[in-house]
């Protein structure tokens, strides 16, 4: 576009005029959710200077008012351009028939290259055979924890399996009560589903249509995850009963903790600096050697209604090129989902990111259905009676079952009457 | 007849835009709340199917429906008796000829109905945060224990009453105000003469007095209280753990964040029986113990 515009003031039209002329002069808009606004209003005005006439307005969600107000734009026609879209809201936004499938636009890119990303997060962008957004970044589970307080029990290594895990565990939750192996925090689900999908079973069946939570992989996992607490290896807390975890993690009140890559910062700034040698982050154990977790992280979409979906997607391609994302990765911490970008200095040479680098080969998506962040919610309630010991593993897995199926209802009915779930 | 219909056309306005911005959303809603009107339905209007009673029956089978009635009734039972007794108290406080300053007391008193909810909350958030706040670092200092006023699931809704309870006294003392003003003085001149202790006073002739007075703030009050959702959406956002997520709440989250506007109605639709149930039920104690 710029060359083109540059040949055609050299050929002689009048000189400074061209970009107003041809692009005339355009806003686009760009919803972010969270923190991530920030850091890209300083990234924007690189974009800007490359695509004269082109202005980028970003308007900041907070994350608890993101859902309501994406779906309120849809039912008030005033959907942005472009937004960040945490993935397992991707197929609800398809449903909805709001989202611009991608395909054409990605075959045709120089800069999006498919084979780039991890193959896992890239497929939650897929919704029955058409793309509907480009990764932005990832976020997935993997276990933080004290190497310090590990070596103290006898391993001089992280576990690889659940056996191994679960015998260190029982040396470190000593005494009883006091001290704990794990935290898992009773209100979070992403914990037990990232063990649910380590197991070969799909977490819903047929399509879809059923929840497949008393499948054995399943039962095995909610198993293992009760366990814990039955044993006294993981503390009955939520998160906000823990209050502060890093200071809880510092002071050895549990070994490992299950959480997300923005805790590699914030135990950077919390802890003192003479337990910073003292902890790491290790890919998540699996039942038999190391395990999958969740393809979690944010994409790019393009909204079907948006007039700029040309200046859109060039936004796309330019949050997307690996130099870029090195320095989003700098500014704000988010991990980038290109194997290309990782093999920038910063996040090559991080040694707790290493092992998220490991993970991402390793990630699984949710099923993509638009009710998801229902069942999950649903799950973890259930979850969290059977740790507590109301429910047994059988009954637990036999209840989330019949919520599942009472919230798939519509979704049934609509792909038995030929009704498409997504357009 | 001319008069009467002269009468109609004078009300023909009021009626248009209580017809077009009350009755038919009330009827449309009513309709809604018996469809399963959800995303699938917002995305192409054929995906609506029409369920009767469905909904309600199965909003009568979650818990989270029952636990969201039930953090409404204890914020109403708590919270309608500590609201009244505050304006009561403060009206009488008021109206006492000992009183210094009344207008700048009435005026201070008034000022948390007239600001906004939203600004007032962020501030109330300070004063009760856990570890900056006012009133921890006052009972820190007492020497009595500190308490996570918002972040524990036993302590939020008494700080969310609190909250409201300071936030609406004021309205409620200001009608109150008016009504003890209503009291002929020579009532209270006679019992003195009688020898009637300032308690006395009190239980006969100002509560009698104010009867009519208690039972239409005490009704307004138990309405407004019913429909709380503003505190808990900026203070707690529902939780911990759901404890403050109050039915209109539940409505909201029903509607706005899972957009099942069908199921959402239905929720708006039992809050409503209940409430005219309990109006009613006030109306009708409060006409027995009067004089036939």
């Amino acid at each position: 576009m710029r060359a083109v515009c540059l040949s055609v003031a050299l050929a002689g039209a009048a000189l400074g005029g061209c970009a107003k002329e041809e692009q005339g002069s355009r806003t686009l808009q760009f919803w972010t959710i969270g923190r991530e606004g920030e850091a890209v209003a300083k990234l924007l005005p690189d974009f800007e200077r490359e695509h004269p006439g082109l202005h980028v307005a970003v308007q900041q969600l907070p994350l608890t008012a993101a859902h309501q107000k994406l779906l309120t734009a849809y039912a008030g026609d005033s959907t942005p351009d472009i937004t960040q879209l945490g993935n397992t809201w991707i197929p609800e936004m398809v449903a909805l028939g709001a989202l611009e499938p991608l395909d054409a636009r990605v075959a045709g890119s120089r800069v999006v290259d498919r084979d780039d990303y991890f193959p896992a997060i890239w497929s939650t962008n897929v919704i029955d055979g058409h793309l509907y957004g480009v990764p932005w970044y990832v976020d997935t589970r993997l276990l933080f924890y004290r190497k310090d307080l590990l070596a103290k029990v006898g391993y001089d290594h992280p576990p690889r399996d659940w056996a191994e895990w679960k015998a260190m565990m029982a040396k470190l939750s000593q005494p009883p009560g006091k001290t704990y192996g794990v935290l898992l925090p009773t209100n979070e689900f992403e914990q037990l589903l990232a063990l649910a999908l380590q197991q070969d079973d799909p977490l819903l069946r047929d399509d879809g249509r059923y929840g497949n939570f008393r499948s054995p992989g399943f039962k095995k996992a909610l198993a293992f995850y009760v366990s814990l607490f039955k044993d006294q290896q993981a503390p009955m807390m939520t998160n906000v009963g823990i209050g502060n975890p890093w200071a809880a993690f510092g002071q050895g009140f549990f070994t490992f903790y299950l959480s997300g890559p923005w805790n590699i910062g914030e135990f950077r700034k919390r802890l003192p600096p003479e337990q910073q040698g003292g902890w790491g982050t290790t890919p998540l154990p699996g039942p038999n050697g190391p395990g999958a977790s969740n393809a979690g992280g944010s994409s790019l979409v393009i909204y079907r209604r948006s007039k700029h979906k040309d200046d859109a997607w060039a936004l796309v391609e330019f949050l997307s090129r690996p130099e870029i994302q090195d320095r989003f990765y700098q500014l704000l911490g988010d991990m980038p989902p290109r194997r290309s970008s990782w093999n920038a200095p910063a996040l090559r040479n991080d040694d707790k990111a290493a092992a998220f680098r490991d993970q991402l080969e390793r990630v699984k998506p949710t099923p993509p259905v638009a009710e998801w962040e229902r069942i999950v919610t649903e799950m973890q309630l259930v979850a969290a009676q059977a740790a507590h010991g109301d429910l047994t593993i059988d009954q637990a897995a036999a209840e989330i079952d019949r919520r599942a199926d009472r919230l798939l209802e519509k979704r049934r009915w609509m792909l038995d009457h030929g009704h498409k779930a997504s357009p | 007849m001319t008069t009467s219909r002269a009468a109609w056309w004078f009300i023909t306005p009021a009626l248009i835009v209580l017809g077009v911005f009350f009755l038919l959303p009330v009827v449309a809603a009513l309709v809604l709340s018996l469809t399963d009107y959800d995303l699938y339905a917002l995305a192409d209007i054929r995906n609506l199917r029409f369920v009767a009673l469905e909904n309600y029956w199965a909003l009568l089978q979650r818990p989270l429906f029952w636990s969201a009635l039930g953090h409404t009734v204890y914020f109403v039972v708590v919270g309608v008796p500590l609201s009244m007794a505050a304006s009561l108290g403060a009206a009488m406080l008021l109206n006492s000829p000992l009183a210094r300053f009344k207008a700048f007391f009435r005026t201070a008193l008034f000022a948390p109905v007239v600001t906004t909810v939203v600004a007032v909350a962020v501030i109330w958030r300070y004063l009760f945060n856990t570890k900056y706040g006012l009133v921890n670092y006052a009972f820190d200092s007492l020497g009595i224990p500190t308490v996570d006023w918002l972040g524990d699931p036993h302590w939020a809704m008494p700080t969310i009453i609190l909250f409201a309870v300071w936030k609406n006294f004021g309205y409620n003392m200001i009608i109150f105000m008016a009504g003890l003003q209503a009291i002929p003085g020579d009532l209270y001149e006679a019992a003195r003469i009688d020898g009637a202790s300032a308690m006395a006073q009190f239980r006969h002739i100002t509560l009698p007095m104010l009867k009519p007075t208690m039972v239409m703030v005490s009704i307004l009050t138990v309405s407004g209280y019913f429909q709380l959702f503003a505190e808990p959406y900026v203070m707690t956002e529902g939780g911990p753990l759901q404890s403050t997520t109050s039915v209109l709440y539940l409505m909201y989250e029903e509607g706005f964040k899972w957009w099942n506007l069908g199921s959402a109605s239905a929720v708006a639709f039992i809050l409503f029986v209940i409430m005219f149930v309990v109006t009613a039920a006030i109306l009708r104690v409060s006409k027995q113990g009067a004089p036939a």
